[in-house]
């Protein structure tokens, strides 16, 4: 699976806004998954699920900043990603069901912050890339 | 009385659990009835445009979905895709009046989607994802984690419904 140009420059022009106010997204985004999907919960044994809390905070901020590494090396995303696949795969341990969760809240958090620019041609490059990230991190899952 | 489910915790579904979706179906609280109806009531008679825009993004962002709705013109703005989205938007306001018994409210809708269509019940979770981030854009500020998980639910037993045929 490999991203379109046209996809491309619309991951990039949303990643230049999303820059701006990374760990705010990040942290709404777990705050939404583990809200709307407390089954999720079971991965972040130790944490405050407060929704304010500093720790969600940093690990919405780590997400993102994965999500940014793979957003600018969109050429070799599994390269990018290495290291956090075979964390999540050996490690972690996540069920990949997880990923397509985490990935709709992050749409549904960038939908509320960017309703004019999530079109629907944005929509399905993000679906498509994020579709990719997930992919690349269950690639060490056997 | 209709039994509540828990607010923020993983409580017992009045639906079964497991079956076409995977997953145990969770009760709407109170609390979340109250939710989508308040947006429901905000929305009015918009719904059928949302409706629409999410069967617009379904097939473009997951084109293997367009297997169930040729020969619809499926262009944007179609008039087809817009009648369909209308009569997506009747369902959904009847399943809200229809809470508390969804699978006889949608039973023909059921066999529709089930024996006719034989529509893969992952679509409907795609469906009710495209749904969810169309209202997520056009009402942000009243999109919390509380609204989205609320609406999540609900949407959720509707697929249940339209899933699993009675009888």
């Amino acid at each position: 699976m490999s991203l379109t140009t046209n996809e491309r420059t619309i991951i990039l022009a949303m990643w230049d806004k999303i820059a701006t106010e990374s760990e705010e997204i990040g942290r709404e985004t777990l705050d939404r998954l583990l809200t709307v999907f407390p089954q999720a919960k079971t991965y972040f044994p130790h944490f405050d699920m407060n929704s304010r809390s500093a720790q969600l905070r940093a690990h919405g901020a780590k997400v993102m900043s994965a999500i940014g590494d793979a957003a600018k090396n969109i050429d070799n995303v599994s390269g990018a990603l290495a290291r956090l696949s075979e964390m999540h795969a050996y490690i972690l341990r996540v069920d990949p069901v997880n990923f397509k969760l985490l990935s709709h809240c992050l749409l549904v958090t960038l939908a509320t912050h960017f309703p004019a620019d999530f079109t629907a041609e944005a929509h399905e490059a993000w679906d498509k890339f994020m579709s990719l990230v997930s992919s690349v991190l269950t690639e060490k899952y056997r | 009385m209709r039994p509540r489910g828990g607010e923020g915790r993983g409580g017992e579904g009045r639906g079964r659990a497991g079956g076409a979706l995977g997953s145990a179906v969770m009760a709407l609280s109170a609390g979340d009835e109250a939710l989508v109806r308040a947006l429901w009531r905000k929305m009015g008679s918009n719904v059928g445009v949302y409706t629409t825009e999410a069967l617009e993004r379904i097939v473009l962002a997951f084109p293997s979905t367009r297997i169930y709705f040729a020969p619809l013109d499926l262009s944007p703005g179609s008039m087809q895709l817009r009648a369909h989205g209308k009569k997506v938007a009747a369902a959904l306001s009847v399943a809200l009046g229809h809470l508390d018994d969804l699978p006889d409210a949608l039973s023909a809708l059921s066999d529709l989607h089930t024996r006719q269509l034989r529509v893969d019940p992952t679509s409907f979770q795609l469906l009710g994802h495209c749904l969810l981030l169309t209202l997520a854009r056009h009402y942000p500020g009243d999109f919390s984690p509380a609204m989205h998980r609320a609406l999540h639910r609900f949407l959720t037993h509707v697929a249940w419904a339209l899933a699993s045929p009675c009888g």
